[in-house]
Parts: structure tokens; sequence; C-alpha cells
């Protein structure tokens, strides 16, 4: 049912550094040659067809006590940060303050514009007007907390992040449309190559892969 | 909460025109959800049908549809570079109605982009699962609507290239702008709808870039959609923070987009001009723009389901909650004019009564009649379930709808403008070729952007749509009903009873704090 695929790319037989055309580049490099290293094990990826599975799959491999490991699917799963052990992000509290610098800010150029820097009278308004400076507090309030929700959640995603060994499977293509992986990476401190693989093999994926960076 | 089965579902009646007998998923049946995916469709499916629409060759109707747009744009780019070089006065307005085509373009865009806004972020709150066939290209709708209304104010302000002017940026004459008028809030209020409309559309976007980046044919097209998508991995930990993520946005857009049409209307009510000076106008422009926008998504969404087979994901029940949700704000809107006349009535004021009077009886007559028949007359067609599922005439209640709402804001501006206090001052207004050409043209650039955006963009929310299929929810275990904020009262009974500080932890759970 399982099938392990190990993918290497060939190693160029070219040093870097000297272009296709056999020219030298105009600086000479003094850098040792790399050396040729078997590619590293980056750690398993586990492919699953049923949110039912692929859940139960993170129940069990939370228990097992990992930690560098995730799940990856076409679409949020409902259930899924319980039975990864996701703890809810700070990303609101982020949120709440980009929300109140905008207000602040907006409050603070208004004043500073229109009662500070050059102050004139409109209409017998006071110069600190505060119900006639409520509109662009709110705007400024508005598009301070949805700036800081779009970039903060790109930020705390690392996001973006172009390069990825994943990418490198061809399996993996499925994530965003409907298959679902699981995917335990080699630096996790309770990785070990022969008792994890044991441990995804005893969750029925539809496919299991080494992968590599 | 069962789905009802497709099988069990009838076929549309009706001619040839009206469909090819597709599903009829418009059906009640209590305790069951109706099916909001037809066609027995799985995840692949879904995936399939919506990148087909990107990968095929480009269909010869694209290139003509396309042709005639540019045409159009190309109207707008030669009319606006014949008033910049020129000036202002190549429109037809002029003292008394110094607001015309102009402003009442500018608010008719404005209007269409808030039904976009309210799919994608009041219904998204409200937990209306069958906005996610439509609120892509809604929202991209809007963000268009909004590049077109921009135009109009920039170039009514006289010399466009001083339109900076408008911005807080410090310059040589030591001044800044006048924070205490409502056409300063304008500007702040359309400039972050148009940047957070933005933001949400293309956040919203990222895992179906990442899906078509994931299916490209050539090294190019990978290249492209792969930057945009920013390496999206579809991970759990991602996903979690990006939903989270998008629920505060849908909360900050929620009173966003209620703010904008609000402050639109605040340049007519601060104002002294009768037929202006209102305290209803700030729910009255809403409702009436989220009444045109739907309206326009109607109009969009008709052909688009038909023309990129998309019928299975557009199904007649979303053509059919849409035509409730015209219905409804229509409905708010025929208030809205019916009370203004009371107003006026109950103002004792004589200017106040002779604008409304006017509105009917004056020079413009017509177009308040045109107005009152699209927006007030039409609508109640969609009272009826076989009108309602009759797509010629849906098609027909919103065009009529699109037509009203831009005589609307024409009645409201150049009606109230045209004869004010002194009736020596009193005057017409007819626009130029100008006027006329530019409008045009906006329809031109919207058109372009929208046909570019169904080439080249995921023109439905894969994602999301995936969400709310039936496979995508795990079928037993502690996962289900976990939160008892669902709505639908047999669910609730299969609920055990609260526990201790189980509310506590569901807010918890939802708010992230």
């Amino acid at each position: 049912m399982a099938d392990t695929t190990t993918t290497t790319t060939p190693h160029p037989t070219t040093p870097p550094h000297v272009t296709p055309g056999g020219h030298r580049p105009r600086y000479e490099t003094t850098l040792p040659e790399l050396e040729h290293e078997e590619e590293v094990l980056a750690g398993y990826l586990a492919e699953f067809d049923t949110v039912d599975a692929i859940l139960a799959a993170a129940e069990k491999v939370r228990d097992a006590g990992y930690r560098r490991w995730d799940t990856h699917s076409p679409f949020p799963i409902h259930g899924m940060d319980d039975a990864m052990g996701i703890r809810p992000t700070i990303l609101p509290w982020i949120v709440a303050t980009g929300g109140v610098l905008g207000l602040l800010g907006g409050l603070a150029l208004q004043i500073f514009t229109n009662s500070i820097d050059y102050p004139f009278f409109i209409s017998g308004k006071p110069l600190v007007s505060l119900p006639a400076f409520i509109p662009v507090v709110f705007e400024c309030t508005i598009a301070g907390a949805a700036f800081t929700a779009v970039f903060g959640m790109l930020v705390l995603n690392k996001l973006p992040m172009l390069y990825n060994p994943l990418f490198k499977s061809e399996r993996f293509r499925r994530v965003t449309n409907d298959r679902f992986f699981l995917v335990i990476d080699a630096t996790d401190p309770n990785f070990d190559e022969r008792e994890t693989e044991k441990l995804l093999r005893s969750l029925n994926p539809i496919a299991l892969e080494r992968f590599t960076d | 909460m069962t789905v009802i089965p497709q099988d069990q579902l009838p076929r549309v009646s009706g001619s040839s025109s009206n469909g090819d007998g597709e599903l009829d998923n418009t059906i009640e049946r209590p305790g069951q959800r109706a099916p909001l995916i037809l066609g027995g469709m799985g995840f692949t499916e879904v995936t399939e049908t919506v990148t087909r629409i990107n990968a095929v060759k480009t269909p010869k109707a694209w290139y003509i549809a396309f042709a005639i747009s540019l045409g159009l744009l190309s109207l707008l780019g030669l009319t606006i570079g014949y008033l910049v070089t020129t000036g202002v006065g190549v429109w037809g307005n002029n003292q008394p109605v110094s607001w015309a085509f102009d402003i009442v373009n500018f608010v008719f865009w404005v209007g269409i982009g808030h039904a976009g806004t309210l799919i994608s972020a009041i219904l998204f709150l409200f937990r209306q699962k069958w906005r996610t066939g439509i609120n892509r290209f809604a929202e991209a709708m809007t963000i268009f609507a909004v590049m077109c209304a921009g135009i109009f104010p920039a170039l009514h302000v006289g010399r466009p290239w001083l339109a900076y002017w408008l911005f807080p940026l410090p310059n040589q004459m030591s001044m800044w702008p006048q924070f205490r008028s409502p056409l300063l809030w304008d500007v702040f209020a359309v400039s972050t709808y148009a940047s957070v409309s933005l933001l949400f559309w293309y956040i919203g976007m990222i895992p179906d870039l990442a899906t078509l980046r994931d299916r490209a044919t050539s090294k190019a097209k990978q290249l492209a959609y792969g930057i945009f998508a920013l390496g999206w991995t579809g991970s759990s930990r991602h996903w979690h923070r990006f939903e989270k993520a998008y629920l505060l946005l849908a909360a900050l857009a929620t009173p966003l987009v209620l703010s904008v049409h609000s402050v639109v209307s605040f340049d007519f009510a601060t104002s002294q001009v009768p037929g202006w000076h209102t305290t209803i106008f700030p729910p009255y422009f809403v409702a009436g723009a989220v009444f045109g926008g739907f309206a326009m998504v109607l109009t969009l969404a008709i052909p688009a389901r038909q023309f990129f087979g998309l019928k299975d994901i557009i199904t007649r029940r979303h053509i059919d909650n849409m035509c409730k949700v015209l219905l409804g704000t229509g409905l708010i809107v025929a208030y809205s004019y019916a009370i203004e006349f009371y107003i006026a009535w109950y103002s004792q004021s004589n200017f106040e009564q002779f604008v409304f009077l006017n509105r009917i009886r004056g020079p413009y007559g017509w177009a308040w009649a045109c107005m009152t028949f699209c927006n007030v007359v039409a609508p109640q067609l969609l009272w009826s379930k076989r009108l309602r599922s009759h797509l010629g005439w849906v098609m027909f209640v919103a065009m009529c709808v699109n037509c009203g709402m831009w005589f609307e804001r024409f009645v409201i501006i150049v009606g109230s403008l045209h004869r004010d206090f002194l009736p020596s001052s009193w005057g017409m207004y007819i626009p130029t070729w100008v006027d006329l050409g530019m409008f045009a043209g906006s329809f031109g650039l919207f058109f372009t952007m929208f046909l570019l955006f169904c080439r080249y963009l995921p023109m439905v929310a894969m994602a999301e749509v995936k969400t709310v299929m039936p496979q995508s929810h795990p079928h037993a275990g502690p996962h289900v009903n976990r939160h008892r904020f669902d709505y639908w009262p047999d669910e609730r009974d299969h609920v055990p009873p609260m526990k201790k500080g189980e509310a506590a932890q569901n807010i918890r759970d939802w708010t992230g704090i």
C-alpha cells in the first residue's frame, strides 16, 4: 500500500564558479569546492485522502510528542487546531495594537495639522474639534488594524517564503487541490529515521515519502 | 443537520432559455440543508471546474468582449486627456448645477462596490455559507468599481495634477487639508476602503493562487502565480493564523463599508441645500449602495456562471438568495424615498417642500419617474418564487436596478441643485459628449479589469468552497458540534448540556484571546 521513494538530484559535475561557456569569472575564488555529499534527509511526508484520516493521524502524532511537524490541507480543517494542539495565535493582540496606533495617529495628525501647525477657524468650530475629527480617526483605526492583520499574519507565518523543500515533491502539489499531508521535520528532537517511519506507517497513509533539502 | 441528497432535488422547469433543466436547490425542507455545491462534486472536481477557466485556450467570445471593453476604455482615456488639456469646462456642469455627472458617477460606482464587501465580510460574520461561491468575483467587482469611482473626484478637483493636495502631505505653502470638512473625510474613507478591500481580496486569494501555481503548465505561469502565492503550503499552522486574520479583516471591513457610504452621504447631508440637508442620508445611502451592488453582482454572475460553466458552484440557490437581498434592500430604499417626502411635508419648510414636488413635477420629473419605476416597482417582481427562478426576469430586474440607482443619484444631485432658494438663479444641466463619453468609458475600465480577472485569476474561492462541502467535515468524534453558536435548532438537540466554563472556552476559541 505505502510506497517509499527517495528523491535525489544528481550533483552538478562542473564546479559552481565556472560558467557553462567555460569562462572563468573576473574575480578569483579561493573558496574550496563543495564536497560531494548525500542530500540531507529533511523529513517524512505522509499523504492522506480524507479529512477524517488526517485528523486521526494528527492526534496520534501530537500524542507521540512531536513538535516540529505540520499538516497541510487545501482548506482549513475544522477541529485541526485541537487535533494538532495548536495554541491560539497572538495575532488579535497585534491587530488591536495596530488599531490603537491608527487611532492615535489619526487624532495626532488632525490636531497637529489643523490646530497647532496651521490653526484655522472653520464655521466657528473649536480648534480641537473632536466630533469633526471622528470620521478620519475611525478610518485610520480601521486602516491601522487591517494592515496589521494582513502583514502580521504574513510575518507570523513567515511568508513570503518562495523556497520550501516540500515543493520538490511532485505528490505535494495536490495539497492545494484534494489531498492532505502530514509532515514530520527531521529537526524534531523526537525524530528518529526508523521510529518515525514506523509511526507514520501505522497511521495508514496512502503514500509515504522522504523529502530532502 | 443533514443535507438533502441531490437525487431528491427537482429540476428547474421552464423554457430552454431558462437553463437546461438545472437542479433546483432552492427548495426548503425543514431540518435539512439544501446542498450548495451540485453535480456530485468532490474536492478534485471543484478545483478542476474553477482552474479550467484559467487553463483553457482563451475563448473567442472573451476576445470579442475584451475588444469592446478596451474600446470603451480608450474612450475614457480620450475624454480624460481632452479634459486635462482643456479644463473641466468641457463638462456640462456649471452654476447652479456645479456637481453633475462626475459626482453622480462617483457615488454610483462607490455604491456598487458595497455589495462585494457585504458578501465577503458581513455574510461571513453571519456565517452565510452560500457566500463562498460568489465572494471572490464580488470582491473583484468592488475593487474595480472603486477604481472607476476614484477617477471622477480626482478630475472634479479641476486641476487633476494637484489632486495630491487632498492628502496631508507637507508642501511649500505650509498648508494642510481642512479636516473638519466631509469632503476630506471622503478622501480618507474611500482610500481606506479601496486599500482594505484590496487586502481582503488578495489575502483570500493566496491559497487559490497556490492552487494555480501547483497546476501551472508552463514555467512562466508557475513563476507568476508562485510569486503572488508567497510560498503558501496549506500548513494548518498557517491556516490557523490565516483564518484569524480573515475573521478580523471581516470584522473590520463591516463597519468600514457602512462608514464609507455614510461619509459619502455626509458630503450632501452637512450642506444647506434643500433635498440634501437630511439626517436619514447615511442609512439610506448604505442600503441603496448594497441594493445597487447586488444588482451588479447578479448582472455579472448570471452570464458568468453560464459562460464559464460554474452552474454547479453558483447555483440557483445563490441567485435566489441574492434576489432576496435585492428585494429586502430595495424595500429599505423605497421606504427612504417615502420618508423623504413625509419629512419634507412635516418640516413645513417651503424650500424643502418645493424641492420634493419639483422632483416629480419639475423638468427632471422623467428622471424621478425612471428611478421610481426601476428601484421601487421593478424589484417587487422578486416576491414571486417563479420569477426569482427565471433567469431572464432576474436579469431584467437587476438591469432595472442598475439604471435606477444611477438615476437616484442623478435625482438627488442634479434634481436638488438646479432649483434652490432663488428662482433668479435657477438653471438646467445638460450633459456634454465628454460627460457621456466618460461615463461610458468608466464601464470600459470596469469590464476590462473584470475580463482580465476572469481570465487570469481564480474566479471562485476554491478553498472556501471546499470548506462548505459535506466531505470537509469530520464525520465523528469530538470535533462535531463543538461550538453551540450554530443556529440550527435540531443540531443543538444533539449537544450535551453545557459544562462549567465551556461558554468562556468557546469565546476564547473564537476570539483567540
